[in-house]
């Protein structure tokens, strides 16, 4: 009898473990998906924010059809892009055309002097922080989830419910060149 | 430079992520050291008066629990109202709000209550059991004093203090530490009064009680210092680990090096803080020269300023 209940005890001690195991790779996973969630969250202050943006400029920079054009059709293609790198390509360009907006605007005094253009400016950047800090805590829980699926002996559940690693958020080739000022 | 940039990084997360470990398991083997002693001290004093150790035990953690619950609830609101700080909204400081709603936002924490003391002294505290009621107060002084990098790196300090369950940490190791002074409290008083029953023994017991008795009444005057020193070191730990934990956040460990600089070297101490609440601000707010001799030392809230700013700097 002896010998049987041990090795019941060890199972049972062993089930327990795998079954703590697996319940807490689950939680890291959903800590995941919600954090790429709130970065959605943050993306779409940023679209909401646009539209009162190209009103505010369009009164003053009436040659920069094409530069509003260009930010219009990069906010509509973020607002339809479905896959996660589809949107982070979408979002890129959309970074990329207001970065040449907030340039442009330069050579334009009155639109630079007008406080609502620069409330606006200062919402952006502040939007742009936001969204840093969102990835940053998106790409540590994927750390963790990452991490935790290659521990031995975790791994051993992780590919027995078909765990893969998740995708950390990372910067295009071009956001990763140094940036050039030039006056 | 791709190599060099990487072998960088890493040495960063090293220290940042073996900095975090080896805190928090510093802490968990104080906070055993500190049960282990509880338990020594609760059987030579039932030993020495030849009761049952749990009836007494029972009565002074009672007791400790008792008066500690209800400071550790109400916690952020006893400390705000003794500093005087006033909350502080969106609109009225949109800079320090939007520092502080970034950071939590990086943390994965919901945005603290924020307050402001007038005080040109610059320190910074955060209070709360959990993060979903967490408060976070800064002196208009060091909202003058340190840049927006500095600036971030103190939210950041603060606002792992919060993720880290620092205020329920102490709050148990005050329970502990009342619990302490209760049952060293209860050992004298039953030694005066009681009595009777340890003239009922035989020879060989009754020895065994004497040389108890002896320890117990050593312990009873030694314990409750013990008990406070076992706690300030915790509290340290705590403090180097919220500086680890803040870069985790800030990724820029220099930003709270140079503002820890700043702070430590300025000489006014925060008016309204009280002998109570001086843990909680990120530099000791009594300003007192950071003891330097070891025994003095023991006696510290806080890690001195030059240590923390230099295992920042190796970050």
């Amino acid at each position: 009898m002896n010998p049987l209940l041990i090795v019941l005890i060890i199972v049972g001690v062993a089930f327990f473990y795998f079954w703590m195991l697996y319940n807490s790779l689950i939680s890291a996973k959903v800590r995941i998906q919600e954090a790429l969630s709130h970065i959605d969250v943050q993306l779409k202050r940023r679209t909401d924010l646009i539209p009162n943006l190209i009103e505010t400029v369009k009164g003053y920079a009436k040659h920069e059809k094409e530069l509003l054009e260009n930010i219009t059709k990069a906010r509509t293609s973020l607002m339809s892009a479905k896959t996660t790198h589809d949107k982070a390509e979408a979002n890129n360009m959309l970074s990329d055309t207001l970065k040449s907006l907030f340039a442009v605007a330069e050579n334009y005094p009155d639109l630079k002097a007008n406080q609502n253009f620069g409330k606006l400016q200062d919402e952006l950047s502040d939007t742009e922080n936001k969204i840093a800090y969102s990835r940053q805590f998106y790409n540590s829980n994927v750390m963790d989830y990452n991490t935790k699926i290659a521990l031995f002996p975790n791994s051993i559940v992780a590919n027995m419910f078909g765990f893969k690693a998740a995708e950390f958020f990372e910067a295009s080739d071009e956001e990763r060149k140094p940036v050039k000022v030039s006056f | 430079m791709e190599r060099v940039n990487s072998a960088c990084s890493k040495k960063i997360e090293m220290n940042i992520y073996s900095t975090i470990s080896q805190n928090k398991w510093k802490t968990y083997l104080i906070m055993v050291l500190f049960v282990l002693f509880i338990t020594t001290l609760t059987f030579v004093f039932a030993g020495a008066l030849g009761e049952n150790p749990l009836g007494l035990t029972g009565i002074a953690l009672i007791f400790s629990g008792v008066m500690s619950l209800g400071s550790y609830y109400y916690s952020d609101k006893i400390v705000l109202a003794t500093t005087g700080a006033h909350p502080v909204t969106e609109k009225e400081n949109p800079n320090l709000y939007h520092t502080v709603e970034n950071l939590a936002i990086g943390a994965g924490m919901p945005m603290p209550k924020l307050y402001i003391i007038n005080d040109p002294s610059p320190n910074a505290f955060a209070t709360g059991r959990d993060p979903k009621h967490a408060a976070v107060a800064v002196t208009t002084g060091i909202i003058e004093i340190l840049s927006k990098a500095e600036l971030e790196g103190v939210i950041a300090h603060e606002l792992s203090h919060v993720k880290n369950f620092d205020t329920r940490l102490m709050a148990i190791t005050a329970v502990l530490v009342g619990f302490v002074a209760i049952l060293a409290e209860l050992f004298m008083r039953n030694l005066w009064w009681g009595g009777s029953r340890r003239r009922d023994n035989e020879n060989s017991d009754s020895r065994w009680q004497l040389i108890l008795l002896v320890a117990g009444i050593i312990l009873a005057l030694l314990a409750p210092l013990v008990a406070t020193l076992i706690q300030l070191a915790v509290s340290r730990k705590r403090e180097f680990l919220a500086d680890a934990s803040g870069v985790l956040l800030t990724r820029y460990p220099e930003g709270l090096a140079s503002a820890l600089e700043k702070i430590a070297v300025d000489p006014r101490p925060v008016r309204s803080a009280s002998n109570a609440t001086a843990h909680l601000f990120i530099v000791n707010p009594f300003k007192q020269q950071t003891a330097k001799k070891w025994l003095t030392s023991l006696f510290n809230t806080h890690p001195p300023a030059n240590e923390r700013i230099k295992i920042l700097r190796s970050m």
